[in-house]
């Protein structure tokens, strides 16, 4: 027989034949591993979760006609300042026309945008109710639903005509809004009430079939953008757009954009630390579990001795132990962290996450280096039992 | 040459002198018992013998080598190669089974060879328990393991200190034919013991007092 299978039939017949002590010290190096490889799964998956976190936020980047452009911001320039941004970084587009009406007289803002496109831009919008499903429906901001004192399934009648926008102050002038030849009146369900905590609130959101039925046709306002990119790939798709000179003036939300760095910087570092300081209190476990068996085993340290082992042998046994016990450790916790990881990105963030084998054998050799750090001391101490002395009495 | 010699040897702690001046030769194949009463410096003196102590003065003389002027490391090696230990209290690794008990020594010594630790056991009759943990052995099980153990690197010189002193008769007898059989086969025994019946079955008894040796007896009724 090898001397290399001795020695691993003695250590792991230490470990699996007197399974309490150890167990205590395999649980530290588990749940330490298991937090090692749980964080580092979320300290690198945290930049994409975030990333998405944040475009949740709301657009990033907006468009507007730039001051050259006449046209105002139409479909198909639009459409052109789209195709400089690869389309699988855009999350979401909306664009929105923002025209004047009139409710029993009241002016009041509609705007027209995709409403597909709001729900990726705006995420955060609360509604009350349904989002409109077809042409016709509408959703109509909070404050203006109190204004006008209306709630779900109630119908609004709008009217729009130049002259009654342009007189608001006079409606009288216009004695019969139904002689109006340009009047257009359309009436509206509303589906659902808009709470937003902004200015949103008193709007009336509808399609852009739908505005432009009421209004008749016309350039876009601005354009909301929603696009998942780092913030130098923003920058290089504003300057890109703005030195073509389509006609765009194209913008980041800058709050967004660099709050996204700030809090990603301070999660991974506050993750790094809670790291370190999880690995040392597992090093201080398992130095203590390990001091504590190597007292307990002095009889056996120094029978070994006895039989013919030097120092060096006993030393090497017990590293060996310690760190079978931290590979061993090390392999629940990568699989054990992949599962914290994955909880942890399910309840906080919302999506899952894959499991990188590449962190299986990183765990395992990093637990079996901090096992190895903390057995140090209490196996240098193997060295000091004298066989005579522990072999003596009972 | 004499295998072991021990001149003038003594060990010094502080005022007590654990043992003075003792002077010993053991010859090859010889079974020597020693005996004396509790503090008399027997188990001392086993220890220098066995290298796991060193003396304060005089000389030890192991196959001519003087191992009162060794290191620790030497001293290790030399037990390794020359010397069969066995307990009072058996130490046997409670982890492991006791024909990895008897591989424990093996492994340390050369190479752990499974076939000859089993011819061990089945010397001391414990084939059947080889795949038994001491705490599923008897006490005198336990010993003969323990005996298993020193002899299956067949040493120069068998050290036992109180070898039957936790055993009932029966074991006892077991124990003592074991020594018998190694005395036969030309193992060098030195026995301690309190029990005469154990110090007769050896060829000389040495008895101390006070770190002296007070007396040696020839035992002519050699069995
Ligand atoms: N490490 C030590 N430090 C101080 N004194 C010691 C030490 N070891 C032994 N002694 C003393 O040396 C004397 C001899 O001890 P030793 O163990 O050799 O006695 P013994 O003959 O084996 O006794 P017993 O029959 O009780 O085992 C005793 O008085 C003991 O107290
Ligand atoms: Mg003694």
């Amino acid at each position: 027989m090898k001397k290399r299978t001795m020695f691993f039939r003695m250590i792991t017949a230490s470990l699996i034949r007197r399974r309490s002590r150890m167990f205590i010290a395999l649980l530290a190096i588990a749940v330490g591993a298991t937090i090692l490889s749980g964080l580092t799964t979320i300290y690198y998956d945290v930049p994409r979760q975030m990333g998405e976190q944040f475009r949740n936020y709301g657009a990033n980047m907006i468009f507007m006609a730039s001051a050259l452009n006449e046209e105002g911001l139409t479909s198909d320039i639009l459409e052109q300042g789209l195709t400089q941004i690869p389309d699988s970084k855009i999350v979401g587009c909306a664009p929105y026309r923002y025209e004047t009406v009139t409710i029993n007289n009241q002016p009041v803002i509609v705007a027209g945008t995709d409403l597909q496109g709001v729900s990726k831009t705006s995420p955060y919008w609360f509604v009350d109710g349904e989002w409109p499903s077809s042409n016709g429906q509408i959703l109509i901001g909070k404050q203006i639903a109190e204004t006008l004192s209306c709630g779900i399934g109630d119908t609004l009648l709008m009217t729009y005509s130049e002259e009654a926008i342009e007189n608001p102050e006079q409606p009288d002038e216009v004695p019969d809004r139904g002689l109006n030849a340009d009047a257009v009146n359309i009436e509206f369900t509303i589906t659902g009430i808009l709470d937003t905590g902004g200015n949103e609130e008193s709007y009336i959101f509808m399609s852009l079939e739908d505005i432009s039925e009421l209004t008749g046709e016309g350039p876009y306002d601005v354009c909301e953008l929603s696009v998942s990119a780092s913030s130098e790939e923003l920058t290089g798709y504003v300057d890109n757009i703005t030195s073509r000179d389509l006609g765009i003036t194209p913008r980041l939300v800058k709050r967004v954009t660099q709050s996204e760095t700030t809090v990603l910087t301070k999660l991974q570092s506050l993750v790094f630390l809670v790291t370190i300081v999880v690995l040392m209190l597992m090093m201080i476990c398992v130095a203590t579990t390990m001091m504590a068996v190597v007292t307990e085993r002095r009889k056996e340290i120094g029978l070994r001795k006895a039989l013919g082992a030097s120092d060096r042998s006993i030393v090497v046994e017990f590293m060996g132990e310690g760190m079978m016990l931290g590979a061993v450790g090390g392999l629940i916790g990568s699989f054990m962290g992949f599962a914290f990881a994955q909880a942890v990105s399910v309840n906080v963030f919302n999506s899952t996450i894959t499991l990188r084998p590449i962190l299986v054998p990183i765990t395992i050799v990093a637990s079996v280096i901090v096992t190895g750090i903390a057995c140090l001391i209490p196996v240098r101490r193997t060295t000091e039992v004298n066989p005579a002395l522990v072999l003596k009495g009972e | 040459m004499s295998l072991l010699e021990l001149k003038d040897v003594s060990k010094i702690y502080g005022p007590l002198k654990a043992l003075d001046k003792v002077s010993l030769t053991v010859e090859e194949g010889e079974w020597v018992a020693i005996m004396g009463p509790s503090g008399s410096g027997k188990s001392t003196m086993m220890n220098i013998i066995s290298c796991l102590d060193t003396p304060t003065e005089g000389q030890v003389l192991l196959d001519g080598v003087d191992i009162a002027k060794e290191n620790s490391k030497r001293l290790t090696e030399i037990r390794r190669d020359k010397i069969g230990l066995i307990f009072q209290q058996f130490h046997l690794v409670n982890y492991l089974t006791a024909l990895e008990n008897v591989m424990v020594a093996q492994y340390y010594h050369s190479m752990p060879d499974e076939a000859e630790a089993m011819e061990a056991l089945e010397m001391v009759g414990l084939k059947d328990r080889a795949k038994h943990l001491p705490a599923q052995l008897s006490g005198g099980e336990q010993q003969r393991v323990c005996i298993a153990r020193a002899l299956t690197n067949h040493p120069e010189i068998m050290l036992a200190d109180e070898p039957t002193g936790n055993l009932d008769e029966a074991n006892e007898n077991i124990v003592l034919d074991l020594f018998r059989q190694l005395h036969k086969a030309g193992t060098t025994l030195i026995v301690v013991t309190h029990d005469p019946e154990v110090a007769d079955v050896a060829g000389r008894t040495i008895i101390l007092e006070h770190g002296k040796i007070k007396k040696e007896v020839i035992n002519s009724k050699e069995k």
